[in-house]
């Protein structure tokens, strides 16, 4: 069954929000969705990117009080 | 009051001795105990693994007796951790003594996983332990040219190493006479050559100011040894003549087997630093999954905080203050040049250009390190 899993990237320069993703990507199972919380703007545009050319499905980006929420899916 | 340190690395180090000169009469008096447990009796200065690798240190240079860094009255015991029983306070240990605890400090530290990519272990060249750094160099020395690759997993501890062995093996090869015949070719797993934004805006036109190349979104998906081809997640190639590789990291096996968090790191408060969930149980240094930089000064910082808040709870019965996600990265741009990153949870780094005196800083620091463990600097 599929999981959804907070990936709290909040305030991190270093490694920063999308590494976090892809290191969390890899101990997830196919179809687990991943939400992505980032502070860094940024993210908006580098996560639906990088989940595109990887071939993951990007599923939505909301912000809240700062901070963006980045919904993946593990595709493959 | 019984505070039990697992792990005798940086964190597990620093913490202890600040903790026993913050609490020397308390020490004294019997009223507080400091027990620390490790898998080892040496200490291992892991920072100069990557200088081990180019033939810069050697390694008597990387080591010195964990007793030696103690303060007296601390309790150390060569007897890892092997199994946590949290609800009763208690850790049971490999010679299978039970260990009691008012409060715990997990600090076991990581490990780079290269058996997670297929045909990584077994055709990179690696240099986070002193057997595959030694092995790194003398593969480095009876190279005579080719195309270097460099590739990047995460995640890894020390996130400036990727940079810092590129360049440095840049010099390496320009002083061997080889820079015609080496092409040295630096892969990363996102959109630029580094996390840090700034770092990436000045180590990217380094690298073509050196002719350095470089592909951004490779995240290595498989090494075909047979054919020296790596395959990446996003469906490129690249054909190598030597791999040069930083693996994807994990926490440490104990603490996955004992249930504490997926993939050996523990959910940890990113300002309380206790474990999600206990009071009582604190974490330090490259276990956490705190999601900053696993390098010797998150440690270093982060048991700074846990010291003087520690202390405190038993002085005064409550912690004094946050860790405010505090790193600060040393960055070799050669043999002769560095700079540096210093960058909290709400202040991002603004690295200067390298300069030789920052260089020599770095130099100076990897003697002072041995001060620094004993919480003096």
């Amino acid at each position: 069954m599929a999981d959804k899993k907070i990936v709290d990237g909040r305030g991190s320069f270093c490694p920063g929000p999308l590494m976090e993703l892809i290191a969390a990507l890899k101990s997830s199972q196919i179809g687990d969705e991943l939400d992505v919380l980032s502070t860094d703007k940024g993210s908006v545009n580098d996560i639906p990117e990088w989940v595109r050319k990887v071939g993951h499905e990007y599923v939505s980006t909301t912000e809240e009080g700062g901070v963006w929420h980045i919904v993946v899916r593990k595709a493959k | 009051m019984k505070i039990l340190i697992v792990g005798g690395g940086m964190g597990g180090t620093i913490l202890a001795n600040s903790l026993a000169r913050r609490l020397t009469a308390e020490l004294k008096a019997g009223k507080a105990r400091i027990t620390m447990l490790s898998a080892s009796d040496k200490h291992m200065y892991q920072p100069g693994l990557l200088y081990l690798a180019i033939g810069r240190m050697t390694p008597d240079e990387l080591y010195r007796d964990q007793a030696s860094l103690l303060e007296p009255g601390i309790e150390f015991h060569v007897d890892p951790v092997e199994e946590f029983m949290l609800d009763n306070n208690r850790v049971k240990t490999k010679s299978g003594k039970l260990v009691d605890y008012d409060i715990m400090v997990i600090a076991t530290g990581s490990r780079m996983y290269p058996e997670g990519i297929p045909g990584l272990a077994e055709n990179a060249e690696l240099f986070y332990t002193e057997e595959s750094a030694l092995k790194m160099f003398k593969r480095l020395q009876s190279f005579e040219g080719g195309k270097v690759v460099i590739t990047v997993g995460v995640p890894h501890k020390c996130p400036m190493a990727p940079l810092e062995i590129t360049f440095m093996l840049h010099d390496y090869f320009k002083d061997r006479g080889l820079s015609d015949k080496v092409q040295l070719h630096y892969t990363y797993p996102i959109n630029r050559v580094h996390s840090l934004e700034n770092v990436a805006k000045w180590a990217a036109p380094e690298m073509n100011r050196l002719g350095i190349t470089y592909d951004t979104f490779f995240n290595l998906k498989e090494v075909d040894g047979a054919n020296k081809v790596l395959k990446s997640e996003e469906g490129t190639e690249i054909k190598y003549d030597l791999l040069i590789a930083i693996p994807a990291h994990k926490g440490m096996e104990v603490v996955e087997k004992n249930g504490l968090g997926q993939g050996g790191w523990i959910p940890t408060n990113r300002t309380k630093l206790n474990m999600e969930g206990r009071s009582n149980v604190f974490v330090c240094g490259d276990t956490t999954n705190i999601p900053i930089s696993k390098a010797g000064s998150t440690a270093h910082f982060e048991a700074d905080t846990l010291a003087e808040n520690i202390a405190a709870v038993i002085k005064m019965g409550s912690p004094v203050r946050d860790y405010d996600g505090k790193v600060f990265c040393f960055i070799e741009a050669g043999k002769d040049r560095a700079t540096y990153a210093m960058f909290n949870y709400q202040n991002p780094p603004d690295p200067k250009a390298p300069t030789k005196a920052m260089h020599w800083f770095k130099m100076a620091y990897n003697k002072l390190y041995w001060i620094s463990a004993r919480g003096l600097l």
